[in-house]
């Protein structure tokens, strides 16, 4: 099938003509014809989206998402490929395991799955998984982390970051220092002291990512840092980073928008648990310091930390209530308010830190590609104009852990294209 | 008036007068022969004690009764709670009963808040794992202020554990409505990271605020806060910022000592100091059920007195 998408603003450019046939661009102009035409007069044209940091939920917990649940909502999100973490049920710390999770993502075929493999066995932090065998499977594993837990243990982690060496591989580390954190409920401030939560210091993430920076440039390997949250972080890794050391970091859309005094205050009452996360929201000022950063390249990527949690692990009191927040299906939107409409980034800027700077660290082939002919047809058509209230139930995830729910955010996805084949047309699945 | 009472914050100060004022009153009837009232008749209390507390559950019980109210109490030990019942479930079955107010301790913080949610009676916060504790902050400025007449410019000193205490939180919050100056005194391992956020002072040292203040009010120590290395020993911690008759006798004449109990005897407090005539600890415990009646009664809107 060919498909010719007529008068898209390629990276925000001037209108063009992208024609799609057997997966590939064939071609970009003005006045193309031939194939099935897709009008996409005002839409912005970016590569299809890639995260690296995707809750599937699947093995065992189908009632939160599956991967085909979450693959839809990926979709719809704009994205191609997810990075599937390993902290399932049972974790993915085997061959057996990443196959069953890269299969499924398969069979679903509308969002590239890229399983990541635990760093140690059962997440315990104890011992290292098989992440040779993992990379040599069928899943071809080259992201692993135990992400919800921290490698902590300093031997291990240094071990963990020289072993993958062997494979091009890159450990993704869930900065949080257990000890600083035990019990933690929220960032640790100024709110949290008169909440009365249990305060999750920025010191816990700090002092890990300082650390796994040095350990990496001892050893000459590549690390990844997971949803980065503090100001103090972006510093390190600036200072990690000038140095040339091989470290990169994302941040999630939530971190670019949402404050810790919207546990205090907002519109769905006090001490809601929408708003409980992990990392936990921080203040505007390390907002600003993660917008800033995500601009100038010291955080390399957004990622969504995408965490589906059923219904009622939301609605209980907060110190009960899961971790995590939905955001495939607004990541866009949220990464236009604080990144575009701020004048922080332009499109090429977005499609740089949500798609080629992401398929890079993981080392997904045939994602990320510049917008050209002979690259791979993943696209995104997105229009930027709308402005509506998010309205979780349109949303194809199965779960409705929406901090955004009623918020008013730009834009919207129109159409995905993963290897010229639409997987979401007229902002529906295809 | 709020509709609930969940934070000292939810008081402006004519509500907080409002209710000292209302409990002045109550207290005369206190002193009758026969205490009850008949202004809550017909209405009823739910007490839904997540944590133990006989204390505070009996104090809201007696002022509820006293009033006339139909008073249920439900205590998570036994109960559907333990079988795993969810705070929500456990709201929507109040609800079906009908509950007028909803009293509730739970461990934690923000619990009322959600609660609030759900029903809706009005709410009253016995306590919310280490956020607040409003009747007992409205029970000490009583206390207080029969002591000394007026919080106005008075100089109150709250001592111990202030990280983990709803009392103090809640106390902190409700004199300054009340335009009384609070300074907090605790080892810097017990005060919230960003204490100077708060509005009142911060000292490390008892011994130099003690002839500064007219009321002196010491916290309950966890036992198990030492083992978490907030501080070295309950000798060490006694020696530093616990209250004996030495560090009382720095204290004005007319200043009073306050604890909300349970106390610690020999360790944030002598016993000989806690059971001085300075010392307002029984008082507290009398005006507990005053003050408690005041906010039921206010709330739940009865009639004239």
């Amino acid at each position: 099938m060919t498909y010719l998408i007529k008068n898209a603003r390629i990276l925000g450019g001037d209108p063009a003509d992208i024609q799609l046939r057997d997966g590939v661009i064939t071609e970009i102009g003005t006045g193309l014809s031939g194939g099935v035409e897709i009008d996409a007069t005002g839409l912005i044209a970016l590569p299809g989206l890639v995260d690296l940091h995707t809750h599937l939920r699947e093995p065992g917990r189908e009632d939160a998402e599956t991967v085909e649940s979450g693959t839809r909502a990926a979709a719809l999100g704009g994205f191609t490929a997810v990075h599937a973490m390993a902290n399932t049920s049972p974790v993915a710390d085997t061959a057996g395991v990443v196959e069953q999770v890269w299969r499924l993502g398969q069979e679903t075929g509308v969002c590239d799955v890229r399983p990541v493999g635990a760093v140690t066995v059962g997440l315990g932090g104890e011992r290292l998984a098989e992440l040779g065998a993992m990379a040599d499977s069928a899943a071809r594993v080259r992201v692993f982390s135990d992400d919800g837990k921290c490698v902590s243990d300093a031997v291990l982690m240094r071990r963990a970051l020289e072993y993958v060496k062997a494979f091009d591989g890159v450990i993704a580390q869930h900065a949080q220092e257990p000890r600083l954190t035990e019990a933690a409920q929220m960032n640790e401030g100024a709110v949290s002291g008169r909440l009365g939560l249990t305060g999750w210091p920025a010191v816990a993430e700090e002092a890990i990512i300082a650390r796994d920076c040095l350990l990496a440039a001892h050893v000459g390997s590549r690390l990844h840092i997971c949803h980065v949250s503090t100001a103090g972080s972006v510093e390190i890794i600036r200072w990690a980073k000038s140095k040339g050391w091989n470290v990169t970091a994302e941040v999630t859309p939530h971190h670019l928008l949402l404050t810790d005094d919207l546990i205090e205050n907002s519109p769905v009452g006090s001490y809601n648990p929408i708003y409980k996360v992990n990392p936990p929201l921080r203040t505007a000022d390390d907002v600003r310091a993660l917008r800033e950063a995500l601009a100038d390249g010291t955080i390399d990527c957004v990622a969504t930390d995408h965490a589906p949690h059923p219904v009622e692990d939301k609605e209980s009191e907060w110190g009960a209530a899961a971790m995590g927040m939905i955001g495939l299906e607004t990541a866009l939107s949220v990464v236009q308010e604080s990144m575009v409409e701020t004048g922080l980034l332009d499109w090429a800027g977005v499609a740089d830190r949500m798609s080629a700077r992401p398929a890079r660290i993981g080392r997904v082939e045939g994602h990320g590609m510049p917008l050209a002919a002979g690259s791979t047809a993943s696209i995104v058509l997105y229009d930027p104009v709308p402005r509506v209230p998010v309205e979780p139930h349109g949303f194809a995830s199965k779960s409705r852990n929406t901090p955004y729910e009623g918020l008013s955010l730009p834009g919207r996805v129109v159409a995905t294209f993963l290897r010229g084949r639409p997987t979401v047309l007229e902002g529906k699945l295809a | 008036m709020n509709r609930h009472l969940i934070s000292a914050a939810d008081l402006s100060r004519d509500d907080a007068l409002l209710i000292l004022d209302t409990a002045d009153e109550l207290a005369r009837v206190s002193d009758r022969s026969i205490k009850k009232l008949p202004t809550l008749r017909g209405r009823t209390v739910v007490n839904l004690f997540f944590e133990d507390s006989t204390r505070t559950r009996i104090s809201f019980e007696a002022a509820a009764k006293r009033l006339s109210a139909d008073v249920i109490n439900f205590s998570a030990k036994g109960s559907s709670v333990s079988k795993g019942e969810s705070l929500k479930d456990t709201a929507l079955t109040l609800q079906a009963m009908g509950a007028d107010a909803v009293v509730i301790r739970h461990g934690a913080s923000g619990a009322p808040h959600r609660l609030a949610s759900w029903v809706d009676g009005s709410i009253v916060n016995a306590g919310d794992g280490t956020h607040e504790h409003p009747t007992q902050a409205l029970l000490d400025a009583f206390t207080m202020r029969r002591r000394l007449s007026t919080l106005e410019g008075r100089r109150v000193t709250i001592v111990g554990d202030v990280l983990h205490s709803r009392v103090a939180r809640s106390n902190v919050l409700l004199l300054r409505t009340l335009g009384a100056e609070v300074t907090l005194v605790a080892p810097p391992t017990l005060l919230p990271v960003t204490v100077e956020s708060w509005p009142c002072e911060v000292s490390y040292d008892l011994d130099s605020v003690l002839p500064k203040s007219d009321v002196v009010m010491m916290l309950r120590v966890q036992t198990e806060r030492m083992n978490a290395a907030f501080f070295p020993s309950a000798r060490e911690y006694s020696r530093r910022y616990g209250l004996d008759r030495d560090r009382l006798a720095k204290m004005p004449e007319e200043a009073i000592v306050m604890h909300p109990g349970p106390m610690n005897r020999g360790m944030e407090i002598a016993a000989d100091v806690a059971d001085s005539a300075r010392s307002t600890i029984v008082e507290q415990v009398a005006n507990g059920v005053t003050i408690r009646m005041a906010v039921l009664y206010l709330l739940l809107g009865g009639e004239t007195l």
